[in-house]
């Protein structure tokens, strides 16, 4: 479904993501792992349209995707939860949502995914009049994956969606994205919690200063003596 | 069942109940003015700034949407009304002897407003890309250059057609000819054909076209957009389309303001939309509440006002206009004093019940 080959991102002189290359498959979760400043969301960002690329090549099904302006890349089909809950604070939990469909024009459909996406969260569903600053950190990652699957993406991407949540949460954020994989979206998922991450995830790669130096099943990987070393801890 | 009657939608939905005070207000204004007038109950001061108050008032408004709902900083919105105001001066002395008072009026605000736009657009495209104040940097260079460009600009027209220069005036005219433009004193001779009723009209299209575009899908882009430019980006927002049409807006209301502005006064020099008074069109803005439209009324109505009515005072009205600036913000913006005057009506509400 997404391919990405020898993707290259500077941010001037400096090149942050040196040719990295993997794939995405229909209904997958992969995950890319890797410690900070390793380039994941440079990735994602490039991946999603928000940075030009250097270099490489992103497909998405048959499109490629570094030409497209990022607004348009919603529309296709792919998109982006980005790091650090980023929720419109001043408008409310509907507003957010509704915002999340701004690529649509059918009425009824954005009705029927705000009632998915309230079923997936109950607790958007009891908030939705609430101003979205308001709202816990939790309930403002909920909220920021919800608006982005008001666009009815068939991939969905995922930046760090356990960063700074209690972990009693981080279990119940990486249910719900075991849940809307189920439901028939696709999943890249960016984290730095690795032992979650592979937990769930079906094929992995370990990304260390902008190239990629380990690839496999999540089994694997959550095996495999050097990633244990370097993010689980042992 | 509860027998408590439920409000109409209009009344008990916060985005109505906004758009409904401001109506009646402009409204009620405009009937108690027009009642004073008629019964010739309104002195001669106050009467020649009814015209200026309705302009300010539609240039702090779409000073409002770009500074307060698209959160860009502009500090060269006078100069926006210097174009309308100027264009429209010249439309209206090119049509004095062919169209009467009220078209022309109408197709003078249209051509102000427009020029306006068009200059907003071709500073927008470029800035609006950029994250950051550029805008700022930029409306204020750009308010400096149309000051300059009109003050050393000739323009006539007679039976010939228009003669235009940039140097020292030699336009040399047919006589019957007349001066349009006339270097650093600007517009003279200009026939005044604003009108209060034309002011109050041209408010009340301005709070449609504002509310109008507040509550819509592209507002609430604009305002996210505004919050949080990256997560606006990945629902696929266009950043830099939505910005400028909140600023092509904002310009174009202020050139129809100005263009009204203009029209009202048979002299007119460029130097009256300088820095200064973009800067107080700011002050109105953010006194009465960014992305508050009635505030922003209110705010324009009593510090337009009030320098005027206290004339009397001569040394001290300055004075007095700073300290009143100053309690006014206070008051609004001050979470202590808020909570404070808060509190002491708590106490006398409560206190009254008690008794």
């Amino acid at each position: 479904m997404l391919k990405i080959t020898d993707l290259k991102v500077s941010y001037g002189m400096i090149e942050a993501i040196k040719g990295i290359s993997f794939e995405v498959g229909d209904g997958e979760i992969v995950t890319l792992i890797g410690a900070n400043g390793a380039g994941k969301t440079t990735t994602m960002h490039a991946i999603s349209g928000l940075l030009k690329p250097a270099g490489g090549g992103i497909m998405l099904g048959d499109t490629e995707l570094t030409k497209i302006p990022s607004h348009r890349i919603v529309s296709m089909g792919l998109a982006q939860v980005p790091e650090g809950r980023r929720v419109f604070a001043l408008q409310t939990v509907e507003e957010n949502l509704t915002l999340g469909a701004y690529t649509r024009k059918d009425k009824a459909g954005i009705a029927g995914s705000m009632e998915k996406v309230f079923e997936l969260f109950p607790r958007l569903k009891e908030r939705r009049k609430q101003m979205a600053g308001t709202l816990s950190g939790g309930e403002q990652q909920m909220l920021a994956m919800g608006r982005a699957l008001m666009a009815e993406p068939s991939i969905l991407l995922l930046d760090e969606p356990s960063m700074g949540l209690s972990p009693l949460l981080v279990s119940e954020i990486f249910h719900i994205i075991v849940e809307i994989n189920k439901n028939g979206t696709t999943i890249l998922l960016v984290e730095q919690n690795a032992k979650r991450a592979l937990a769930i995830a079906d094929r992995a790669y370990v990304l260390e200063t902008g190239l990629i130096t380990l690839s496999g099943t999540g089994e694997e990987l959550a095996n495999d003596e050097r990633v244990k070393k370097a993010y689980l801890g042992g | 069942m509860s027998d408590k009657k439920k409000l109409p939608a209009f009344l008990s939905d916060k985005k109505y109940r906004g758009r409904l005070t401001s109506f009646s207000m402009v409204l009620i204004m405009y009937i108690v003015i027009e009642i004073l007038m008629n019964t010739g109950n309104l002195s001669s001061l106050f009467t020649s700034l009814l015209v200026p108050v309705c302009c300010y008032i539609v240039a702090a408004i779409g000073l409002n949407l770009n500074v307060g709902i698209s959160g860009e900083l502009n500090l060269g919105q006078a100069c926006f009304m210097s174009v309308g105001a100027f264009s429209a001066v010249c439309v209206s002395g090119s049509l004095a002897s062919s169209v009467p008072d009220v078209p022309r009026l109408v197709i003078s605000m249209i051509v102000g407003a427009i020029l306006a736009a068009v200059f907003g657009i071709l500073i927008g495209i470029p800035v609006l890309k950029l994250e950051g104040d550029y805008l700022a940097i930029v409306t204020l260079a750009f308010g400096q250059i149309v000051k300059s460009l009109i003050t050393n600009m000739y323009l006539g027209i007679d039976e010939a057609g228009y003669h235009f220069s940039f140097v020292d005036n030699n336009v040399e005219l047919i006589p019957g000819g007349k001066m349009l433009l006339n270097g650093p004193m600007g517009a003279t001779g200009t026939q005044r054909i604003s009108t209060f009723t034309a002011g109050v009209v041209l408010v009340v299209v301005a709070l449609i076209i504002v509310y109008n575009l507040m509550f819509s899908r592209s507002g609430r882009a604009i305002m996210a957009a505004r919050d949080n430019r990256i997560a606006a980006e990945s629902v696929g927002i266009e950043i830099v389309r939505i910005k400028l049409l909140a600023f092509g807006i904002s310009s174009c209301l202020a050139g129809a303001a100005g263009a009204l502005y203009g029209l009202n006064y048979s002299t007119l020099i460029p130097a009256k939309f300088d820095f200064n008074t973009s800067i107080l069109l700011l002050v109105y803005v953010v006194l009465g509440g960014l992305g508050n439209m009635n505030g922003t009324m209110i705010a324009t109505i009593i510090l337009v006002l009030l320098p005027e009515l206290l004339r009397s005072m001569q040394d001290y009205r300055m004075l007095i206009y700073a300290i009143v600036l100053i309690l006014i913000m206070l008051l609004t913006n001050n979470e202590m004093v808020k909570t404070w005057i808060q509190k002491a009506y708590l106490r006398l509400s409560t206190d009254r019940k008690g008794r």
